[in-house]
This record gives structure tokens, C-alpha cells and sequence, in this order.
């Protein structure tokens, strides 16, 4: 294996362990802003591991998603924060 | 190996190691405040490393443009989603008060009288 395949692997284990942990705090979660939290965690792993591939495999076919991901990706947990009510306690 | 292959390499690395972070991070701190000082650190600085890595891939100026571009607006929207979800954590009390050192906030919004 090359130097990059083992970066890969690494990587991997380690985006892994990030993403499986935002899961069960969006499971888990006592309120609906731990999960809003946890879903924005997800989702820039999900850019962080786009980014990694288009690094290792040298191309850029995704660039352009991530692009609007970093763009648009705010407006749910906004909205969510904004319009959650005091007596809502889930 | 070459000097290219392991800047790349690294910088992944390093990427890999804070998304890893934050996830335990939000796993393992107590309230919604905390778990956003966890969260949010991560999606600033391991997506920055991950756009040096593919700049440097690809070193063209139509990717690196797109690179500090996706970078500019993570770092315009990233504060306001914090800044939103801890805003609304403080007035529906979803914080724990024993953990805080010191409640700035509080006088404040009594004097002002701006709800709760």
C-alpha cells in the first residue's frame, strides 16, 4: 500500500468515529438544539470527508457541492433556533 | 513518497483528527453551551486544512479560487449558526447554571427588560 492509501484508512477510522458520535447525540439528545448541534457537526464531516476524497484521488469533481454546502448549509439550524419556543422542553 | 504526497497526507490527518474531536466532544460534554464550544471549532479549521490539502492536489487557480471561496462563506455562516443556537440555549434555559463561573448575560437582560 502507498503512503496515501494508509492516509486514507486513518482517516477513515477517525472521520468514523466523529460522525458515529454526532448519530447518537442526534439520537440521544435531550433538547432539539443538542440535535440541530449534532446534525451541523454531521454535516461539515460530511464536507471535511467530500474534501479528503477530492485530496487523495487528485480531482475536483465536488468542489462545486461543497461550495453550496458552505453556502446554504446554515439556514436549517438557524431557522430552528430562531423559532423554537420557550415552553417546547424536547 | 513525494513532499506534495505528504503535506496532503498531514493536513487530512490533522482534518480527520478534529472532526474525531468534535464528535466525542458532543458526546461526552454536559450541556448545549459546552457542546457548541465542542461542535464548532472543527467546521472552521478542518474544513480549512482539508481546502489546503486540495489546493494543494491541484494546484490550478480556478480550484484555489473555489477553495478560499467556500472558506469565506464557512467562516461568514459558521459564527451565525453558533451564535444563533447559543442564543436561543440561553432563553429557553437549556444551560446548567452550576457550570457557569459567572452569568454576564443576566443583568443585563433584566435591566433592559428584553424578555427572557
Amino acid at each position: 500500500m502507498t503512503f496515501l492509501n494508509w492516509i486514507s484508512v486513518a482517516a477513515g477510522i477517525m472521520f468514523g468515529i466523529g460522525a458515529l458520535c454526532a448519530v447518537w447525540r442526534i439520537i440521544k439528545g435531550p433538547s432539539i438544539l443538542d440535535r440541530a448541534l449534532a446534525t451541523d457537526v454531521l454535516l461539515a464531516i460530511g464536507m471535511c470527508v467530500l474534501g479528503a476524497e477530492m485530496a487523495i484521488n487528485r480531482h475536483t469533481d465536488t468542489l462545486v457541492i461543497l461550495l453550496v454546502l458552505a453556502i446554504f448549509a446554515f439556514v436549517g439550524s438557524i431557522s430552528i433556533a430562531r423559532f423554537m419556543a420557550k415552553q417546547d422542553a424536547s | 513518497m513525494s513532499g506534495s504526497e505528504l503535506a496532503i497526507g498531514i493536513l487530512v490527518l490533522v482534518s480527520a483528527f478534529l472532526s474525531m474531536a468534535a464528535g466525542i466532544g458532543i458526546v461526552r460534554f454536559p450541556d448545549v453551551l459546552t457542546r457548541l464550544h465542542a461542535g464548532t471549532k472543527p467546521q472552521v479549521l478542518g474544513l480549512a486544512t482539508v481546502l489546503l490539502a486540495i489546493s494543494i492536489a491541484d494546484p490550478h487557480w480556478g480550484v484555489i479560487t473555489t477553495a478560499i471561496l467556500v472558506l469565506t462563506f464557512q467562516l461568514l455562516t459558521q459564527p451565525m449558526t453558533a451564535h444563533m443556537l447559543g442564543r436561543s440555549a440561553y432563553r429557553t434555559e437549556h444551560l446548567r447554571r452550576d457550570l457557569l463561573i459567572e452569568d454576564v448575560l443576566a443583568r443585563d437582560i433584566d435591566t433592559r427588560g428584553i424578555g427572557t
